[in-house]
């Protein structure tokens, strides 16, 4: 990909702080959260990279700085490349980058998006609203500190609550048959109808 | 004799504080017949004109996303048949495509021409259902009888090869589950012979159709820069002047040996979107007869990509080996570089992407999903404004969307 990787050298001339970033398939680079609007502009513009597949956030886990990264997937509609251009927010307690609406009108939801999973805002957008939880939702779902399960929460409607006396409530299967923490909660706790699980051989049985 | 009436002009109706005239909130969904699914729009109207638009999503939000972060790659595949569950083999196929790039494994040649026609059979039927909708949305009921008539028999077809109708999971990382039937590459050139004269016919109600060309011609016209600014995809893109098609420009799973055309609009109005969507399923069945004819033989899945690919059933039951190989793909997932790959495909709807990071092991640690009919929606609150709220119903029809994908 001769083009794309013309567009990362003159990139690196002209602003410093961007490097290069591991990518298995197509270049990516990574940017400083103040030079991303105007790199942005520039691949937009300069390179050719006129369509914005989307947005993503990353929330690299409680404790890691930084904590939160914004992707973004560039696609050119005339050479068909694409680049991954990837900023880190600054702040890991109140993550904030740039907004891109200016440049794609489309960047409006996938960012109202990336700040309802993640909390991060975008500084210049001018609707940050949840859009896919609802509003008032006090949680960041997709941030790692949040339980597969959920969290009990109050529904956004309070004559709802009123009338029908219950909220969101977490799911009943935490842990369940998933396998990204094996051995971290008993099943008999969790799941009531599963097999006699309170001790096993790293939980003594009980009375011993 | 005429009656004169004297009524004061709104002027002063309104400086005598009657008769005000005001804007009209109207909230259409999230169970409206012509939202398809639970999109609710959020309307200001002056009259029968809309002064402001704004789409509610999110009501059919199951955290995908933080589901695959949870499973492994083979367990998050059924998750994926629910994403646009009109065409669930696509989404299957571009889930694993995306996975095995991550890994870098190549698919043999009989897997990638298996998932080009089970993705383009997806095509047609998800097609014939978006026409069928929208020939209900603009009051025409007959296509929907008609374009379902074609969806059963591909449903039967789909049945046969994956034991599933509607939620086919067919598509695993570095193969699909089971090879095709015999015989069944019969058939599917048997509904390809047969589908080509009927999709004619179903096309001649509507394309010349009087009521149907008032109703979408010059209605919803999104301009080319708009539709590359808010990232349309798929036929939405295309039927704004965009001759961009993935298959083509990106080619995945083989798609370069096939000779077929892209159709492209001119005026982007929800004519040019039925249009573009209409010449998309004659080339999909012409994708589909040469895939068949060229059909290679040999393996449909990666025999060598041991840590990926579950081994043979009976193997499992007879060896040492497999057993143990199956055991830890059950267990551990198909084992991945760490690393970050995205990947699109040209789905029905537009390019569905999968972006996955991974620490290594058999669960992503970020899977984020890039649904088409998200960024087509993301439009509305631009191209509503200014039409009449039967406009509205027009162009949600033409821009074909399944909220199952839009919410996640």
């Amino acid at each position: 990909m001769p083009k794309a990787l013309e567009a990362i050298a003159a990139l690196k001339g002209k602003w410093p702080g961007v490097t290069d970033r591991a990518s298995l398939d197509q270049p990516a680079l990574n940017v400083p959260a103040a030079d991303l609007v105007a790199v942005l502009r520039f691949l937009r513009d300069e390179q050719g990279y006129d369509m914005l597949s989307d947005v993503a956030g990353i929330d690299w886990s409680v404790g890691a700085s930084p904590r939160f990264t914004v992707v973004y997937h560039l696609l050119s509609t005339t050479s068909h490349d694409y680049i991954r251009v990837a900023a880190d927010c600054p702040s890991d307690q109140a993550p904030e980058v740039p907004s891109a609406v200016d440049l794609w009108p489309g960047a409006n939801w996938h960012e109202r998006e990336a700040f309802d999973m993640f909390g991060i805002r975008f500084a210049g957008h001018p609707d940050l609203r949840r859009i896919l939880m609802w509003d008032g939702y006090p949680h960041f779902p997709l941030r790692k500190d949040f339980p597969l399960s959920g969290v009990d929460t109050d529904l956004p409607d309070a004559e709802v609550v009123a009338e029908t006396k219950t909220n969101a409530i977490a799911a009943p299967m935490a842990g369940g048959p998933f396998v990204a923490s094996p051995g971290e909660i008993n099943m008999t706790e969790a799941e009531p109808r599963a097999k006699d699980e309170s001790w096993n051989e790293r939980r003594p049985k009980p009375g011993n | 004799m005429p009656v004169e009436h004297t009524f004061p002009d709104s002027a002063s109706r309104n400086a005598q504080g009657e008769f005000e005239t005001e804007k009209m909130s109207l909230s259409m969904g999230p169970s409206h017949p012509s939202t398809h699914g639970v999109l609710r729009l959020q309307m200001e109207l002056d009259g029968e004109i809309v002064t402001k638009a704004d789409p509610v999503v999110g009501y059919l939000h199951r955290g995908d996303e933080k589901i695959a972060e949870n499973m492994t790659y083979n367990q998050f595949v059924p998750y994926t048949d629910r994403l646009d569950y009109l065409a669930p083999l696509a989404n299957n196929m571009a889930y694993a495509i995306a996975v095995e790039k991550l890994a870098k494994l190549e698919v043999p040649p009989r897997c990638q021409a298996i998932r080009v026609i089970t993705a383009e059979m997806a095509r047609i039927s998800a097609h014939m259902m978006g026409l069928g909708a929208f020939g209900i949305d603009v009051g025409a009921w007959t296509v929907f009888l008609y374009s379902f008539t074609e969806r059963e028999k591909l449903y039967k077809l789909f049945e046969e090869l994956t034991g599933a109708r509607f939620t086919t999971s067919y598509a695993r990382i570095g193969g699909v589950t089971r090879d095709i039937p015999e015989g069944w590459t019969d058939r599917v050139n048997a509904f390809c012979d047969q589908f080509l004269p009927n999709l004619e016919e179903i096309l001649s109600l509507l394309t010349r159709n009087k009521i149907f060309t008032d109703r979408t011609m010059g209605i919803g016209v999104i301009s080319r820069e708009d539709a590359i600014g808010y990232g349309l995809t798929g036929p939405n893109l295309r039927a704004s002047g965009v001759p961009l098609d993935l298959r083509k420009d990106k080619p995945y799973s083989g798609y370069e040996q096939y000779d077929f055309d892209v159709a492209v609009g001119s005026k982007g109005d929800a004519y040019d979107r039925y249009m573009v969507r209409g010449e998309e399923m004659r080339q999909s069945v012409r994708i589909i007869k040469q895939a068949i004819a060229k059909l290679p033989g040999g393996k449909w899945y990666a025999e060598d990509a041991r840590k990926i690919f579950a081994p043979p059933k009976d193997k499992v039951l007879s060896s040492m080996e497999e057993l143990i190989q199956n055991f830890m793909l059950v267990t551990e997932g198909p084992q991945m570089p760490p690393g970050e790959v995205y990947f699109e495909a040209e789905n029905p709807k537009g390019a569905l992407g999968f972006y996955v990071v991974s620490k290594g092991g058999g669960v992503p640690y970020r899977l984020k999903i890039r649904a088409p009919s998200f960024c087509n929606l993301s439009i509305l609150p631009k191209v509503c404004v200014g039409a009449m709220v039967s406009d509205v119903v027009s162009i949600l029809g033409s821009l074909d969307f399944v909220m199952g994908e839009c919410d996640r």
